[in-house]
C-alpha cells in the first residue's frame, strides 16, 4: 500500500506531533509512505468563505505536490481539509490528475478503518475516559459517523478505533454532534457566537467529567482548547492518531 | 434599508444577559430531540422525505400547470382568485378587496407571505386595524417586532418577558409570567375583538390542484376561528405552496409538526374548499420574487421549503443569534438563502453567518442542499465585492501566501519569531485579534512537521 501523506499547513506549524504521530502510525502498519514537502494548505479557508477567484493558487499548489506521485491514497489527518479536497474544491480546471488527486484523497480514520480494516493497535495504551469530537466536516461531510438528523443505524468510525485501544473509556457527551463553533474564518468573523459553541461545548465535556477530548480534526480542537485554557480547564485535546499510535502528545 | 449586521446583533442577544440566549438554545435543542423521537417511530421517515422532495421538484418544474389548475379548480369551487406578480401587487389587491366591503377590523392568522409583503403595517398606514390571531404572532405585534422564528414567532422571549408585555398592554399582573394565565389573559382580551371582525385573512401551508383547495396547519385553531367567524375570508398564497394531489398531503402533513416541533400532527389541520354560504373567500396567488428564483440554477431548491423551522432549530449558530438579529422576514439557515433573493445589499452579511455544520442540509425534510446555497451565496457575495473590503484583501493575500511554499515556509517562520518578540499585551488584544476575545492562543512550534520530517526521515527529500 501505497500513501501520499497530506499534512494540513496548521498541523505543520501548530500541531507538529499530530504530524508525526500519522506518519509513524501508517508505517507501523507497514503502509509505504511519502511526505511531498512543498505542501501548504489545501485552499479551503479562501473557498469557505466563497473567494473562487483566491482559491486558484493553493488549489494549484496543493495538487502540484501529488500529481508526478505514485500512490494508492492521500491521507489526510484532518476531516474538513480532506472534505474540502474531495467535495468543493472546484475553483481550478479539474483536469484528470486534479480529479484523480481529490477521488484518491481519504481521511485518516477512515482509511484506517475501511480501507486498512486494522483490529487491534497492541502498541497503544491510553488509560482515560474520553470525549469524541468528530468534526461536522467528518459527520456530515464524510460520513464517518451516522447522522443524528437521519434515521439510520448507528455507526461511529472514530469510537470503533478507539475501542480497540486499551485503557479507553468513551463516554458520550449530551450534544456529541452539536458544532462546536470554530468554521474557519468563522470564529474570527463571528467571534461571540463563535465562542458561545466553544464554551458550550467545554462545559458539556466539564458536566461529562471526561480527561480529554479525542478527534481527528485538530482545527475544532485548537478552537475548543483556546476556550478550555482560557476558562482555566483541566481538559486536555488530542488527535485520534496520537491516541492510536501511543504518542508523541 | 441598510445593511444587517447580523454578527453584531448576534452578540448583543448573547451578551444582554445569562438567561435569553441559553433558554433560547435550550428550548429548540430540545424540539430536536423531540423531532428525532417522534420520527424514530415511523419507520418509512426516509422515504416520506424522498418523496417530499421528488413531489415538490416535479411541481415546481411544471409550476405553471399546476398554477392554472388550481386557480381553475378554485374559481370553480365559488373562491375568488387574484394573481399578485410582487408584494405591492398583493397589498393592493388586499387593500382592494376590504375597502370594496368596507371592512375596517381584520383579524388574521400567521402567514409569512404577508410578513414578506409588509403587508400590516401597509393596511395600518390606510386606516385599518390588523389583529394577529396567532398568540406568538401577537406577543410579536404588541412588541412592535417582526417575527423571531417561523413557526415560534416570540420564541426568543422568556415568559417574565411576556409578562411585563402584557402589563403594560393588556393590564394583567406583571409578577405573573405563568404560562397558562398568561395564554389565558391573551385569550381573554383577543376573543370579543375576534367576533366583531370584519374580515379574516390567512396564509396557507398547502394548495392543492387538482381540487383548488388549501390547508392550513395550527396549532391554536386560531386560523379556523380567523377564517370561520368574519363574512370575509382572504387567503394569501405564494405560488410554491402548491402541491399537485390530495393524496400528496398525505407526505407532508405527517413530516411539517413532526420536523416543526417533534410533534406526531398540529393540532388543527383545516382544508378550505369553497366560501360558506353568506360569505366570500378570496386568494390572492403571489409570485414575489418566487418565478425569478426558480430561474436561478444554484437557488431555486429553496422554493421546496415547506416552513418547519427545522433548519432554524437544529442551527447551532441561530440557537446562539435569536432570529431578530437576522433582520429579515426570514432567519436561520433557510433565512440566509431566502433573504438575499429579496435584497442582496441588506443581507450581504447572512450567507457569512454560519458555521457550515450542514446540520440544515440534513435535518430538512424535503432535501433542500442549504448548506451548500449557503457557500454559493458566499460566491455571489464575493463575486460582487460586497463583503467588507479589508476582508477581500485578506483572502487575496491569503492565496498568494498559501500558493507558495516558499512564502509559505517563511511565514511559519516569521510567524514563530513575532510571537516569540512581540510583548503579550499584544498578541492578546482582542481588538487586533478576535481570537483571544475568548481564547487562548494556540502554541506556534519552533519546529514544524515538515522540519522535523527532514531530520528524522531521510530518503524522502
Amino acid at each position: 500500500m501505497k500513501v501520499a501523506l497530506f499534512i494540513p499547513c496548521y498541523i505543520d506549524l501548530i500541531y507538529p506531533k499530530v504530524g508525526i504521530a500519522t506518519l509513524e502510525l501508517l508505517e507501523r502498519l507497514g503502509v509505504e509512505v511519502t511526505v511531498p514537502l512543498q505542501q501548504t494548505c489545501c485552499g479551503q479557508p479562501m473557498a469557505n468563505e466563497g473567494d473562487q477567484k483566491h482559491s486558484v493558487r493553493t488549489e494549484t499548489q496543493f495538487c502540484e505536490n501529488f500529481e508526478d506521485l505514485d500512490f494508492d491514497y492521500i491521507v489526510g489527518p484532518a476531516g474538513s481539509c480532506v472534505k474540502h479536497v474531495k467535495l468543493h474544491m472546484d475553483a481550478i480546471p479539474q483536469t484528470s490528475t486534479v480529479k484523480e488527486i481529490r477521488h484518491k484523497t481519504i481521511e485518516l480514520v477512515e482509511f484506517l478503518h475501511d480501507v486498512l480494516k486494522i483490529e487491534e493497535f497492541p502498541w497503544a495504551d491510553f488509560q482515560h475516559t474520553v470525549a469524541i469530537h468528530n468534526s461536522c466536516s467528518s459527520i456530515r461531510g464524510l460520513h464517518i459517523a451516522s447522522r443524528f438528523e437521519w434515521q439510520e443505524p448507528y455507526f461511529n468510525k472514530t469510537e470503533d478505533l478507539l475501542k480497540k485501544v486499551s485503557g479507553v473509556i468513551v463516554e458520550t457527551i449530551d450534544r456529541p454532534q452539536e458544532c462546536c463553533g470554530f468554521g474557519g474564518t468563522f470564529c474570527v468573523t463571528d467571534e461571540a457566537v463563535s465562542a458561545k459553541m466553544g464554551q458550550d461545548k467545554v462545559a458539556d465535556y466539564t458536566r461529562h467529567q471526561v480527561e480529554y477530548v479525542v478527534s481527528p480534526d485538530m482545527s475544532c480542537l485548537m478552537h475548543q482548547e483556546g476556550i478550555a485554557k482560557r476558562e482555566k480547564s483541566d481538559l486536555k485535546f488530542v488527535h485520534i492518531a496520537q491516541v492510536l499510535n501511543n504518542g508523541p502528545f | 434599508m441598510g445593511k444587517v449586521n447580523v454578527e453584531d446583533n448576534a452578540r448583543k442577544f448573547i451578551k444582554q444577559d445569562d438567561i435569553h440566549e441559553a433558554q433560547h438554545d435550550k428550548n429548540l435543542y430540545n424540539t430536536i430531540i423531540k423531532r428525532s423521537k417522534v420520527s424514530s417511530e415511523i419507520p418509512e421517515w426516509e422515504e416520506l422525505r424522498n418523496l417530499a422532495s421528488q413531489i415538490k421538484e416535479h411541481t415546481l418544474t411544471h409550476l405553471d400547470h399546476y398554477i392554472d389548475q388550481f386557480a381553475t379548480k378554485a374559481e370553480e369551487n365559488g373562491i375568488t382568485v387574484h394573481f399578485a406578480k410582487d408584494a405591492d401587487e398583493h397589498n393592493a389587491i388586499v387593500f382592494d378587496i376590504l375597502n370594496s366591503h368596507g371592512a375596517k377590523r381584520i383579524i388574521k392568522s400567521k402567514s409569512m407571505l404577508q410578513e414578506e409583503c409588509g403587508m400590516t403595517p401597509f393596511l395600518e398606514e390606510r386606516g385599518i386595524d390588523v389583529l394577529e390571531t396567532d398568540l406568538g404572532e401577537r406577543i410579536q405585534q404588541l412588541s412592535d417586532e417582526r417575527p423571531s422564528h417561523i413557526v415560534m414567532p416570540a420564541i426568543q422571549k422568556t415568559t417574565e418577558d411576556i409578562a411585563k408585555l402584557f402589563a403594560d398592554k393588556i393590564g394583567t399582573d406583571p409578577n405573573d409570567d405563568d404560562p397558562h394565565s398568561l395564554a389565558e389573559a391573551m385569550r381573554n382580551n383577543a376573543r370579543p375583538k375576534f367576533l366583531v371582525a370584519d374580515a379574516g385573512m390567512t396564509g396557507a401551508n398547502f394548495a392543492v390542484a387538482e381540487t383548488g383547495t388549501f390547508v392550513v396547519c395550527t396549532n391554536e385553531g386560531n386560523a379556523d376561528l380567523t377564517a370561520s367567524i368574519p363574512p370575509l375570508h382572504i387567503a394569501s398564497i405564494g405560488i410554491e405552496k402548491i402541491l399537485p394531489k390530495v393524496e400528496d398531503l398525505g407526505v407532508f402533513i405527517r413530516l411539517l409538526s413532526r420536523s416543526a416541533l417533534g410533534t406526531p400532527a398540529t393540532q388543527y389541520t383545516s382544508h378550505f374548499s369553497g366560501p360558506r354560504e353568506g360569505s366570500e373567500m378570496h386568494i390572492v396567488l403571489t409570485d414575489n420574487g418566487r418565478s425569478k428564483r426558480l430561474s436561478m440554477d444554484k437557488f431555486w431548491h429553496s422554493l421546496k421549503c415547506i416552513r418547519c423551522g427545522a433548519c432554524m432549530n437544529t442551527c447551532p449558530v441561530y440557537r446562539r443569534s435569536g432570529g431578530l438579529s437576522y433582520g429579515a422576514t426570514y432567519s436561520g439557515p433557510i433565512g440566509i438563502i431566502l433573504d438575499p433573493t429579496f435584497d442582496e445589499d441588506t443581507y450581504s452579511e447572512l450567507p457569512f453567518h454560519s458555521s457550515l455544520c450542514g446540520s440544515c442540509t440534513e435535518i430538512c425534510p424535503v432535501h433542500i442542499n442549504i448548506s451548500d446555497q449557503i457557500i454559493e451565496w458566499r460566491k455571489v457575495m464575493m463575486e460582487k465585492k460586497k463583503t467588507p473590503f479589508g476582508r477581500r484583501l485578506a483572502f487575496a493575500a491569503a492565496d498568494r501566501l498559501l500558493g507558495s511554499a516558499t512564502a509559505f515556509k517563511m511565514m511559519e517562520k516569521t510567524t514563530y519569531n513575532m510571537l516569540n518578540i512581540l510583548p503579550k499585551s499584544l498578541l492578546e488584544n482582542s481588538t487586533l485579534d478576535p481570537w483571544v476575545e475568548d481564547r487562548e492562543l494556540p502554541d506556534v512550534k519552533k519546529e514544524t512537521f515538515r522540519d522535523w520530517y527532514k531530520k528524522n526521515r531521510k530518503n524522502n527529500d
